[in-house]
């Protein structure tokens, strides 16, 4: 036995596309749905230094996915949503007792808070295991490898595909819109919440829809990569993205670029490695994230340094140059 | 707009009635009442910890008042919020976020634009006017992180202008800034006043304070004095508010020695 598969070139980077297009290949679009999703909405959760936050939600909302199971005997996405967020609110509620109220910083408070919740999630659902049709390892590592085997939805004649991917697909188009329609109040939120609460922007109102939005996108992304993998995949694109461009809108669509590469290159790993597609998606992503940092034009520590060695010259004239334009001004 | 707020004097554009605010039951501010006359420069001087900041915030209604209320022109500040402009200080912001310039001077027009809609070119050229007043326009494409401080201090002073307000809260303009950004930001403000707005900035150079305002709001948690400079502007005063710190002491006894050789 060997710990790493013999390599099949033509099994690894030939055969997703052809005869398992079906299976590997709609599991690629799935994780890069999700990447995309997870990562358009990490962008601003990273920009409001809520990246912990993120994960503290997406860990908690198990013990509400379990408990909206309970009340309502279905898995309906509705239900799910509405358990998510009730669970959610807790967190965040939680989170601030705990901080306000004892002498533990934020990051301590969410600590126990999502660790306590996401225990509690887990208790529930084995303690009613009979009644909460819920796996256990499914709900932690995504049940990625069984979405293709779903009967496809069919409208008319069109095969649209297994609903886990209909989802996702839709929760991606909710979240263009609101991104296009909330750009404006979601970036001066995120930037200035002082100057935006002069201007009569509700803060309030746009942080607790960015939560709701947020539950939405993290039930959607449970069942496909796991409550474990859903905040690498919040953060990742997002912290790629921002290592490439320093303009916002650029950064959403580099965002999506991440995604799509850590969604194929996942897959092929997978593949090679013989192992979870959800997790090697996040490892590709760690390592596209990886190769970024080290070699960005902008940000990267390879050019930089390499700018250092080459030019004092450089950066002398270049700040002479700053202090031309200040003294023109 | 501004011309009727400079010329009618019957409604003050900020009033503020018995306002006290506390921080975990530990009051900040008692007390406050003030009548602002419009078309002032006024400076809001007092050491630290004297709730300075803490009063503007909740003049703008950022933070929550234990008691007494604050008005703009008459009505409650969250309802007047189009004619107050507000310009935080420069530290409050993180200036690695991924906007340039003109993103930063555009947002100061986001109250006026509405929910559902961006900016129109007219919103763009009201950004650029402001960016050329503060002379900053050469720079609007520019990531606000390669900015100087003067410069960051700029861009706040551009996107306050963009608000078209008629009364503003400036939290320490000065603070960090080149001498040259200073008397630029100081011509500009003294260019709104002659408008007939009215501006409240909280300022931490006590002999300049005297030069650059028109009124003095001394603060101390209470309000110790809040007259024209010259009424205010006194060892009796100064000291009252200041305490008797020594360092601090010295330097009103300076100020108030340069006031004597000036007056």
């Amino acid at each position: 036995m060997t710990l790493i598969p013999e390599f099949q070139a033509h099994r690894v980077f030939v055969e997703p596309w052809t005869t398992e297009l079906g299976s590997h290949g709609l599991m690629a679009l799935v994780t890069f749905l999700v990447g995309a999703t997870c990562g358009l909405i990490g962008n601003f959760l990273i920009l409001r230094r809520m990246a912990l936050v993120g994960d503290a939600i997406s860990h908690s909302v198990l013990p509400g996915i379990a408990l909206a199971f309970l009340i309502t005997g279905s898995r309906g996405i509705g239900a799910m949503v509405l358990g998510a967020m009730v669970a959610a609110w807790l967190t965040h509620g939680l989170i601030e007792l705990i901080s306000r109220h004892s002498r533990l910083k934020q990051d301590a408070a969410i600590g126990i808070a999502f660790s306590t919740l996401f225990a509690i999630g887990v208790v529930l659902i084995a303690v009613f295991a009979d009644k909460v049709d819920l796996d256990q390892d499914c709900v932690l590592n995504g049940e990625l490898p069984m979405i293709p085997l779903e009967p496809s939805v069919r409208l008319g004649g069109w095969v649209l595909g297994p609903p886990p991917l209909l989802r996702l697909v839709g929760v991606l188009l909710v979240s263009l819109v609101l991104l296009v329609v909330f750009y404006k109040e979601l970036l001066i939120t995120s930037f200035d919440p002082g100057l935006a609460a002069c201007l009569g922007i509700r803060v309030g109102m746009i942080h607790h829809g960015l939560m709701l939005w947020l539950s939405m996108v993290v039930v959607a992304s449970f069942e496909a990569v796991g409550a474990i993998l859903v905040i690498a995949l919040l953060i990742l694109p997002g912290a790629t993205a921002s290592l490439v461009t320093d303009r916002m809108i650029p950064r959403l669509a580099w965002t999506t670029v991440h995604a799509a590469l850590s969604a194929i290159s996942g897959m092929h790993l997978s593949v090679a490695m013989d192992c979870s597609p959800a997790g090697a998606t996040v490892v590709a992503g760690a390592g596209w994230f990886c190769v970024v940092w080290l070699f960005s034009p902008t940000e990267g520590l390879i050019p930089r340094a390499w700018r250092l060695r080459r030019g004092s010259v450089d950066s002398r004239l270049r700040s002479a140059e700053l202090s031309h334009n200040s003294e023109l001004s | 707009m501004s011309l009727e707020t400079g010329n009618s004097g019957n409604v003050p554009p900020l009033e503020i009635h018995d306002l006290t605010v506390a921080y975990r039951n530990k009051p900040v501010l008692w007390g406050i009442d003030l009548v602002a006359p419009a078309g002032k420069l006024i400076g809001i001087v007092g050491p630290n910890g004297a709730g300075k900041s803490t009063l503007i915030k909740a003049c703008m209604g950022l933070l929550p008042c234990s008691s007494g209320w604050v008005t703009a022109f008459g009505r409650p500040v969250t309802q007047s919020l189009n004619r107050v402009g507000y310009v935080p200080q420069r530290e409050s912001v993180d200036w690695d976020f991924p906007v340039s310039v003109m993103d930063v001077v555009l947002m100061g027009r986001y109250g006026r634009i509405g929910l559902f809609k961006r900016p129109s070119p007219e919103d763009r050229r009201i950004a650029r006017e402001c960016l050329e007043q503060v002379q900053m326009l050469p720079f609007a494409d520019r990531q606000i992180s390669n900015l100087s401080g003067g410069q960051q201090q700029r861009v706040f002073l551009a996107r306050a202008l963009a608000q078209e307000s008629d009364l503003y809260f400036m939290d320490e303009p000065f603070t960090g800034v080149d001498a040259a950004t200073e008397s630029a930001i100081i011509a500009l403000l003294q260019g709104l006043r002659s408008r007939g707005k009215t501006i409240l900035v909280v300022h931490h150079d006590l002999p300049t304070a005297r030069t650059y305002f028109d009124w003095l709001l001394l603060l101390n948690m209470r309000v110790v004095a809040f007259g024209p400079t010259e009424e205010v502007f006194t060892p009796e005063l100064l000291q009252k508010t200041y305490g008797g710190r020594l360092t601090i002491l010295s330097e009103v006894a300076e100020a108030v020695r340069g006031q004597g050789t000036l007056t």
